[in-house]
């Protein structure tokens, strides 16, 4: 058997405060090499100040962090001379080109002429971004942005990439090519850290994660892992209208696992949600519409904070 | 451990002095400036290069006329083209430097978000800073030696300490660009931007540029000699005039204390606008 | 009926299209005005520093060394003063102008494209451009004004009739304004206009059209600079009000054939490229 894979981060005890608000709340977490690890949780949960503290651009207030071995506030650039960071808004060099904006960002690194003109050429190809090599960045689409900002953290050949709710504000097809080229950099080994409030793209992306709420971690699995622990295997949903979903919640509650009643909807958990359907309707209540689905990380969350992710 | 180049780089200035906030490269930092200036308005380049010589041409030929010759001390007799050249070097060198320094960067913190790019790379602050100014400098020492080598051929540098000019407006130009970019991480909107061109002006018309301080009241000298375009201009115009004295020391100390400060104050305003 | 939905009723307008068509002018300077008078202390104030600081640096400050260099021949027969005044007091109408001219145009056009939103109410385009041309006449005669009491509290003027200077002054200025505002609509490159315009029309205009020594003092070769811009012929207007600088009847006539000739062409043709600009 392989000895497992080194930690590349471990915290302890990390804690973000501001003046008048906790934005981490001591938590404590580890990454692998290789692992795909996400953040999961609403806006405001402490993702990406907890990025920003691996990134060694904001300093913590207390506990402990060492990447690859280093303390970022004593070792700031030979961090992130590991890391690729792409940030939730895009910071391009909306001055430059496409080209130009890989070239100078390995110069920043100190990366020699000759290495960055090759590795610039890799990442066009890779970024699916070779008609657009002498635009200006200005002139580019969302999505070819995005996926500009990924190739450009790629130049220096980073041990950890880091997205910040890569696929936010992306139209569908964007987010699948975008998913697509990350998963290309799993299979090459890379580590990715990405912090989500979408429950979709964390599935599809990690095989870890974490579930934020507040500044605090609710609970830490795999996407799978976490379904099978804080939820059942399938949910139905319900509606009765909107005064009536609260009147028969109390009846509804005992034909299943657990439920949760929302404003427009109810839901049933159980392990079959078709069989669930049929009890219900045999016991005389009759829904205005019905819905049977697999349990998803959203369900997860709900149970974890009795709120929903995307408020 | 097979470790990438970037790392192997940025492993390299373990324990040198600064690692923290500097890792040796503003060189980067100014290869992006000339790559992002080649395809920019060379015409606003330009325009800065012939201000003051249209200034030079109207008031020293033009309005010269009215005046004659400037006394310029030791007996020493001027005409009034040679009286204002240096000051509208020391100007030039001034204004390049300020371009570059102010709405630029002011552009780049609060939109563009260029800095926050720079600082998720190996790069430190000072970088940053230095990489910056080091281009903003460029700028102001360009237009200098374009001027000079308008001024030359007229005949307004008349003796060998001229030559010391160019380096007096990279000094110059180098204050200037690190106090300017210093003020400008600290503003917040271009209501107060528009500030820093509303202190340019005044400076400019009444630092001792068209003729001595000696017309003002006492007080009003004393305010001026505060001001660093009048040691800019008191330095260059003694070396084209070849009145080298020992005396030039306190304007030389001058600028490397604004340079100083400039430096630390933008470096820390960096970490603590992008990195705390 | 309810009170409350009587009011409601009551208050509603209908929109009046045909007064619109005959004041949408108006409307679009009024508007325009009433952005501007939030700042105006500002404004005023920036717009009369700069020239008020060449006032005390070269009228007062150069002055002295002019004046005590031709005790014998002033310029023109005044005070060095007294000379430079009229200059500047035309040169802040024509800078203010250009300026209110060309940043409301930019605006409408590229930055905020609100001349679109007005052009798709009954309003033209030829009315959201005198309505524009007509709020920076406005804006900048308040300038004007005001310099013209500090220039008169520096003892610069000389006559009674001095006061026509404003009216001189805010002719060119006008008349300037007019044909920029229409270059303005008909540029692609807004950003790169300010900065040619600025650096290359305006410092120059400045500096060579006999604003600090007479233009016939210039090499001849240069002297055309004077001919063409609108601020040596409002200066020397200005001139000829303020301390009685001699003109002949057929160069005072001229003079103001030129600037009224460069208003109308002005207009006509800011006229023209809003319209064409509004219909693409």
């Amino acid at each position: 058997m392989n000895s497992p894979a080194p930690i590349l981060i471990r915290a302890t005890g990390l804690t973000k405060k501001y003046e008048d608000f906790v934005a981490v709340n001591g938590i404590d977490f580890s990454v692998a090499k290789g692992d795909s690890f996400g953040f999961l949780g609403p806006n405001g949960a402490g993702k990406s100040t907890t990025m920003r503290i691996i990134a060694a651009t904001l300093n913590r207030s207390s506990g402990s962090i060492e990447i690859l071995g280093k303390d970022p506030e004593l070792h700031g650039p030979q961090i992130r001379a590991h890391l690729g960071v792409v940030p939730q808004q895009d910071n391009l060099d909306q001055a430059l080109t496409v080209t130009e904006n890989l070239y100078v960002y390995g110069r920043y690194f100190g990366l020699p002429k000759k290495f960055i003109r090759a590795k610039i050429e890799e990442l066009l190809e890779f970024a699916a971004l070779e008609e657009k090599r002498d635009v200006k960045v200005e002139a580019l689409s969302g999505g070819m942005k995005r996926r500009l900002t990924i190739a450009r953290a790629l130049i220096s050949e980073p041990e950890i990439l880091m997205l910040d709710e890569p696929t936010t504000g992306l139209d569908p097809q964007a987010r699948h090519i975008l998913w697509d080229r990350l998963f290309r950099l799993k299979e090459q080994g890379v580590t990715l850290l990405i912090t989500t409030h979408y429950m979709d793209e964390a599935e599809q992306l990690c095989d870890r994660l974490i579930v934020m709420d507040k500044g605090s971690i609710m609970a830490e699995d795999s996407p799978s892992g976490l379904i099978k622990t804080y939820s059942t295997k399938e949910v139905l949903e319900v509606r009765f209208g909107s005064d009536k979903n609260a009147l028969v919640a109390g009846e509804l509650e005992a034909l299943c696992e657990r439920i949760e009643v929302l404003p427009d909807r109810i839901l049933m958990y159980g392990e079959d949600g078709e069989h669930l359907l049929h009890t219900m309707k045999e016991s005389g209540l009759q829904p205005l519409t019905s819905l049977v689905r697999r349990s998803s990380l959203e369900d997860v969350f709900l149970r974890l904070t009795g709120r929903s992710l995307i408020e | 451990m097979l470790v990438s180049a970037a790392v192997a780089i940025a492993d390299a200035r373990i324990g040198k002095y600064g690692e923290r906030t500097f890792s040796g490269r503003p060189h980067t930092v100014m290869e992006r400036s000339y790559i992002a200036f080649k395809s920019s308005a060379w015409i606003v380049v330009l325009s800065g290069f012939v201000e003051p010589l249209l200034y030079l041409f109207s008031f020293g030929y033009g309005l010269g006329k009215f005046i004659g010759t400037m006394n310029v001390g030791h007996g020493h007799v001027v005409t009034y083209a040679a009286y204002i050249a240096p000051a509208l070097l020391a100007t030039s060198a001034m204004n390049g430097a300020i371009y570059d320094s102010t709405f630029n960067v002011f552009w780049k913190i609060k939109f563009d978000r260029i800095y926050e790019g720079m600082l998720a790379t190996s790069l430190g602050p000072l970088d940053v800073a230095l990489g910056e100014i080091g281009w903003a400098l460029l700028r102001g020492f360009a237009y200098a030696v374009g001027f000079t080598t308008v001024i030359v051929p007229m005949g307004l540098i008349q003796n060998w300490w001229g030559i010391l000019a160019i380096p007096a407006a990279v000094l110059i130009a180098f204050g200037f660009a690190a106090i300017g970019m210093a003020i400008t991480t600290y503003m917040n909107s271009f209501q107060q931007m528009n500030m820093i061109q509303v202190v340019m002006l005044p400076m400019f018309l009444f630092s001792g540029s068209f003729y001595p301080l000696s017309v003002y009241p006492h007080w009003t000298q004393e305010i001026i000699k505060a001001l660093p375009l009048w040691h800019a201009i008191t330095l260059v115009r003694s070396l084209t005039l070849g009145d080298i004295s020992l005396g030039l020391l306190p304007h030389i100390a001058y600028f490397l204390v604004m340079i100083f400060l400039g430096l630390f104050f933008t470096t820390r305003r960096l970490t603590a606008l992008f990195m705390r | 009926m309810t009170n409350k939905e009587l009011e409601r009723q009551g208050s509603l307008k209908i929109v009046d299209t045909a007064k619109i068509m005959k004041y949408g002018a108006l409307f679009v300077a009024s508007a325009r005005l009433r952005t501007l008078s939030k700042w105006m202390i500002s404004v005023i104030a920036a717009s009369f520093a700069n020239p008020l600081f060449y006032l005390l640096s070269i009228g007062v400050g150069i002055g002295s060394f002019v004046n005590a260099h031709s005790t014998n021949h002033t310029i023109d027969g005044v005070p060095y003063l007294t000379f430079l005044a009229p200059a500047l007091l035309a040169m802040v109408a024509i800078q203010d102008g250009l300026s209110e001219v060309t940043l409301p145009t930019l605006q409408g056009f590229l930055w905020e494209k609100n001349f679109f939103a007005m052009n798709a109410t009954p309003i033209t385009g030829k009315q959201i451009a005198l309505g524009t041309f007509l709020a920076a006449v406005t804006r900048t005669f308040f300038s004007v004004l005001v310099y013209f009491i500090v220039i008169v509290a520096f003892g610069a003027v000389d006559s009674g009739r001095s006061w026509i200077a404003i009216i001189t002054a805010m002719f060119a200025s006008s008349a300037f304004a007019a044909l920029m505002m229409g270059i303005t609509a008909w540029a692609k490159n807004s950003d790169l206009l300010l900065t040619f315009v600025g650096r290359f029309i305006v410092m120059p205009l400045f500096l060579f059209s006999g604003t600090f020594y007479p233009l016939s003092s210039m090499p001849i070769f240069l002297q055309w600079l004077g001919w063409i811009s609108p601020l040596w012929h409002s200066i020397e207007l200005g001139r000829y009000f303020t301390y009685g600088h001699h003109l002949s009847g057929t160069a005072l006539a001229l003079h103001f054939g030129y600037l009224l000739a460069m208003l109308v062409f002005g207009l006509l043709f800011s006229f023209n490229e809003f319209e064409k600009r509004l219909s693409k």
